[in-house]
């Protein structure tokens, strides 16, 4: 009962959000659906960077704050090699890159930090950010290269009758999403039926009793960080597709670590929630609250979605921090 | 041999406790000191002043700050450029509001609007650790992003959002000549530098170090968190606020809210992680580090006679930068000032090798 | 092995922070200009910083190559990355400052935020800041602003400009009453400088000014696009930079508003911009000044003497884009107030402040753009100590697809309204920083 009480919670507030403006006879139901569909969008990418997150460290109790890097090198990679050949031969190379990529990481850095506490880590994996951003611009440059998913850009009006106007949805936002979908699905079937899935469920539950009983420590670790590394060619491309990739897309990706913490940090669907939170809540902020506040305070503009996900997080530190879905158990003081 | 401490007694107390018992360093750090003062004004020329010396002194004012929160309290956050836009924004408006305050008071007051600012940011401390505690002190940087940025009373209701600051006149005096600025900057610092050093010696930095070690235990023998973990963010912040308004006003003269973003915050915590946390002497290693890196990796290319485009440099930088921070979390997680350590522990027994 | 190492990283550290004390070697006396080149060639404004660069560098090398220097005074340059930072942009400043047999001959910061720090610093330091097209609006008043040289406009000019133009559009400036346009600006000095002179507009007007900044770097646009959408303004002025400007393009098209309601300034409509759009950005506008794309006599000079040694910046196919034009263009303007400067001061490496007597007297009329290749990539310029801009003009230029098409209207910005606009805001500047007005009547001689 105790678990499913935050799934209860998430889903009365999403009930409330959805048909509150139909009770409150808002001016514009539509458009609320279209920022809610918008939010809900931006939202799945996050989510997308945040499992990686959730991956790693489920598998390594290491907070990889390079996720953001790897989804940018992973973008150029497939951008790149897309411009010589099909874009499934690139997509193929890069998978290849981020595996040697994920060898590498764990070889170098995080074998010899083994037992160190989990802040040296972090900053270890801050460390590799800067690297790979600037290894990454120096072998793909810093321009701004186009990922060409064949998804056309014009957006479509649906629901014409129902809403004034009709509600806009655009095409690679719902790519994205059924994308998102059958990744996690994949995910699930990955963690839940195969040997090495459950090796590295052993592994994320305790690493001494894994350890124990032959599971080879490092070799899992390998995987775990490949298949971040898919994950984050899976983002890259997305995100690429939509905005085009370039190194800015790294410093975006910062906004996945509140919807970890939403979330929870060992939590796969907790990742797509905290996402799916974020991003809905960002929006809804910055395009309902934003106007209000501006002439209230006098500002100059809004902006609010810069800080919004971040505060949320805070508030949710203080009241739960172990996020919706995570374990009870954390660093409390 | 020479920098042995033979026949050194300590007769009283007081003595014992001096900050610099052995005769030899006393007189290595006046010798810095009167160095420092009364030669650099004349050896160094305006460029080294202006691109590296004063940059690097106020960075490490900085640097000292966050390594109090950071290496002596192991309250991880990076989010502390925050806290020196928020020096920096005070005293902007108290020079402005206020323009009969004598600038040694603005400077305090700032700080002290900061470490206010800082109290209310570490308030999360109290409940979350580790890295739990660096995402909430990543809402502080953003939401300080947003506030200077967007709340048009801070920056005088400028309409290009960036405020530009007259040269600080001090007792009649006008700080804009480069040495000036450096005699400023370098007495503001040593004396900081003094003080920290003696709140961590105290009561106060013992808690710290009690909080960071064993938060739990230090619970139980009486030391309060609430007042460890707050007073090292007010303090800390406080020394950060002082820093921010000190390189808003000498050294940029006029900024905008950018100029205190994240990237400032990353670059204080990898000051101290390569200088050593836990450590005042880490905090000058690690700012003479970072200020001088990218002006190595300008000039050893053209030293070595190799073409190297900006855009290669800059790479580069970051690639090295990345490599580093790694490269001492594992070799040396203690960082420069302990490499300074070890080598003053060879020293005490040099010529003999143990 | 851990021992060697750490032995190993102390002498590395050690061995750095000497190397650091290498003084720079004395500069023979040769006669040599020398030209700072402050660009970004990564980061997010990379884009659009890059192609500007390769411009100004190209016309530098071109004058060495086929003109022998000027007037046989050889230029020497060297860049230095900003990445779009103040803080690194006050770096490299510094760092450069003093290079050369007479110092620095003028900066060109290639950002807002970079020149406003630097303004500070041109009244001691006594080096000219070339904006061409950007900086602060006020430093046309050359009378507070003696170092700073906005030519070719400020972007209270281009603001100007495009209300105009639209009043055009309209049938009249009476008809935008009740109106609204919103601008979509970078959350930068850059991109707020344009708003005093909007609301100015909107007041005498009466339309109705929207104000959505960007955080830099510009990627996230969703929601401002969203609130487009539910204001349904009937224009949209972007005033963006680097990614943000093709990103602003393409939640455009994600929202389905008319690109060919969307008008950018200068800075936010060349090829970088539009191409990642597609095709979805046929339509967009954007003001052009200076020069348009395209290729005249001097890219094929740049082509003959640069690209055909191998010594061209950037790539080939790249001569002839807007940006890279404008970088020319800044370059002419530099290299033609050192000439004027040597006719005063005699042909030999100039100081910042005999370079400035040559901006300040700087008559580029069309005979002389014809004589040095630049017809149809440069307009007329002609500075005086009081006015530092010179009379700024505009087209309207509107991407098909492929290529830009140019409207053939030219536009002035409105003096009456900028005059006492640019006066009070010098004031208010000279007031704050305690700054002595130069007397322009005493110092021409």
């Amino acid at each position: 009962m105790k678990r499913q009480l935050p799934v209860l919670a998430l889903c009365s507030v999403l009930v409330i959000g959805l048909f509150l403006p139909l009770a409150l006879k808002l001016s514009a139901p539509g458009f609320w659906m279209e920022v809610l569909l918008g939010g809900l969008m931006a939202g799945v990418l996050y989510s997308l960077v945040a499992l990686g997150f959730v991956l790693i460290f489920k598998a390594s109790g290491v907070f990889n704050f390079a996720q953001g890097a790897m989804v940018l090198f992973a973008a150029l990679a497939v951008a790149r090699l897309a411009e010589k050949m099909p874009l499934w031969v690139a997509i193929l190379i890069a998978v290849a890159i981020m595996v040697a990529l994920a060898y590498v990481i764990e070889r170098l850095v995080l074998r010899p930090l083994v037992n160190q506490e989990g802040v040296a880590l972090l900053m270890a994996t801050l460390g590799v950010t800067y690297f790979l951003d600037g290894f990454g611009q120096t072998l793909w440059g810093s321009d701004i290269y186009e990922i060409n998913l064949g998804i056309r850009r014009e957006p479509v009006m649906i629901l014409d009758n129902l809403f004034q106007g009709g509600i806009l949805i655009n095409r690679d936002d719902v790519a994205a999403a059924i994308v998102a979908v059958i990744l996690v699905g994949a995910l699930a079937l990955f963690f839940q039926k195969t040997k090495t899935g459950r090796a590295l469920r052993a592994v994320a539950d305790d690493h001494q009793a894994a350890q124990s009983i032959g599971i080879p420590l490092n070799r899992i670790w390998v995987i775990v960080w490949s298949v971040a590394g898919v994950v984050a060619i899976v983002g890259g491309v997305i995100w690429g597709g939509k905005l085009g990739v370039q190194f800015s897309i790294s410093q975006v990706a910062l906004k996945a670590l509140p919807v970890v913490i939403l979330g929870g940090f060992t939590s796969v669907p907790g990742a797509i929630l905290g996402g799916l939170i974020i991003g809905v809540g960002e929006k809804m902020a910055e395009v309902f609250l934003g106007p209000p506040l501006v002439k209230a305070f006098d500002l100059a503009g809004g902006g609010i979605e810069n800080w919004f996900a971040y505060v949320l997080a805070l508030l949710f530190l203080l009241v739960r921090p172990e996020g919706l879905f995570g374990e009870r158990y954390i660093d409390r003081v | 041999m020479l920098f042995r401490e033979n026949g050194q007694f300590k007769s009283s107390y007081r003595a014992d406790l001096a900050m610099l018992p052995i005769v030899q360093d006393r007189v290595f750090m006046l010798a810095l000191v009167a160095f420092a003062f009364f030669a650099v004004p004349f050896l160094a020329s305006d460029y080294l002043f202006l691109s590296i010396i004063i940059p690097f002194l106020i960075l490490t004012l900085a640097a000292i700050g966050l390594n109090l929160l950071v290496g002596y309290c192991g309250q991880i956050s990076i989010g502390h450029a925050a806290f020196m836009a928020v020096g920096a924004y005070a005293a902007y408006n108290l020079v402005l509001r206020l323009p009969f305050l004598n600038f040694l008071v603005v400077l305090v007051l700032a700080g002290l609007i900061a470490a206010a600012a800082g109290m209310v940011f570490g308030i999360p401390s109290l409940r979350i650790k580790g890295l739990y505690l660096a995402v909430a002190t990543l809402a502080a940087q953003f939401f300080m992003d947003w506030l200077f940025a967007r709340v048009k009373w801070f920056t005088n209701y400028s309409h290009s959002g960036s405020v530009s600051t007259a040269p600080i006149e001090l007792f009649g005096w006008a700080v804009d000549t480069p040495t000036r600025k450096y005699l400023f900057l370098l007495s503001i610092l040593i004396f900081f530098t003094v003080i920290a050093k003696n709140l961590v010696r105290g009561h106060l930095g013992r808690a710290w170090m009690a909080t960071r070690d064993q938060d739990v235990a230090a619970e139980v023998i009486g030391i309060r968190p609430v007042y460890a973990k707050l007073s090292a963010f007010a303090v800390s912040s406080f020394f950060c606020g002082i820093a921010g308004a000190l390189w808003g006003f000498v050294h940029l003269g006029s900024w905008e809210p950018l100029a205190f973003n994240l990237n400032v915050s990353l670059n204080l915590l990898f000051m101290i992680i390569i200088g050593g946390m836990g450590s005042l002497l880490g905090a000058y290693f690690g700012a003479a580090f970072i200020v001088m890196l990218p002006i190595l990796l300008n000039r050893i290319p053209d030293l070595l006679g190799v073409p190297l485009s900006t855009a290669t440099a800059s790479h580069l930088e970051f690639m090295i930068f990345g490599a580093l921070i790694v490269l001492f979390l594992i070799l040396e997680p203690h960082g420069l000032a302990r490499l300074w350590s070890i080598g003053k522990q060879k020293l005490r027994l040099w010529p003999f090798p143990y | 092995m851990q021992g060697k190492l750490r032995t190993a990283l102390a002498c590395a550290a050690l061995a750095a922070a000497g190397s650091v004390a290498v003084v720079d070697a004395a500069f023979a006396q040769a006669k040599e200009q020398f030209f700072p080149v402050l660009v970004y060639r990564t980061g997010p404004y990379a884009p659009n910083g890059v192609p500007f660069a390769n411009g100004y560098v190209d016309y530098l090398k071109l004058v060495n190559a086929r003109d022998g220097g000027i007037n046989g005074v050889k230029i020497t340059m060297e860049e230095c990355e900003t990445g779009y930072a103040t803080d690194r942009g006050v770096e490299c400043y510094e760092r450069l400052k003093a290079k050369g047999p007479t110092g620095a001959t003028a900066f060109h910061p290639l950002s807002t935020g970079i020149t406003f720090a630097l303004t500070d610093k041109s009244f001691s330091d006594h080096i000219p800041i070339i904006t061409t097209g950007y900086g602060r609006a006020d430093s046309v008043d050359g009378q507070v602003f003696g170092w700073n040289f906005p030519l070719g406009g400020t972007y209270w000019d281009a603001a100007d400009m495009l209300v105009q133009h639209i009043g055009k559009k309209e049938g009249g400036l009476d008809k935008l009453k009740g109106k609204k346009i919103a601008l979509v600006y970078h959350d930068s000095p850059y991109g707020k400088e344009p708003i005093a002179l909007l609301q100015e507009r909107a007041k005498m007007h009466g339309f109705e000014l929207l104000l959505l900044p960007v955080t830099h770097p510009g990627v996230e646009q969703k929601a401002t696009w969203l609130q487009i959408r539910q204001n349904r303004p009937d224009y949209v002025f972007l005033w963006g930079w680097g990614v943000m400007n093709s990103t602003a393009i393409k939640e455009a098209v994600a929202t389905g508003y008319p690109r060919e309601k969307m008008y950018g300034v200068w800075w936010s409509g060349a090829e970088p911009d539009v191409t990642p759009a597609g095709d979805g950005a046929k339509g967009y506008n954007a003001l052009v000044f200076f020069a348009p794309a395209g290729q005249g006599q001097v890219q094929k000079d740049v082509l003959k003497y640069v690209y055909a040694k191998g010594q061209g910046a950037g790539k080939q196919e790249e001569v002839g884009e807007v940006l890279y034009n404008r970088g020319l263009a800044a370059a002419l303007v530099t290299v033609e107030a050192v000439k004027k400067a040597q006719l005063r001061f005699g042909k030999k490496p100039l100081t910042g402040e005999q370079v400035r007597w040559g901006l300040e007297n700087l008559s580029l009329d069309e005979a002389s753009i014809k004589k040095l290749g630049f017809t149809g990539y440069m307009t007329p310029v002609s500075t005086s100590c009081v006015n530092h801009a010179g009379e700024a003009q505009a087209k309207i230029h509107t991407w098909d697809g492929k290529k830009w098409v140019v409207a053939p209207t030219v536009y002035h910005a409105d003096n009456s309204l900028l005059k006492p606009m640019i006066r009070a805001s010098a004031e208010k500047y000279a007031a704050e920083k305690k700054i002595v007005k130069r007397d322009c009547a005493k110092e021409a001689d």
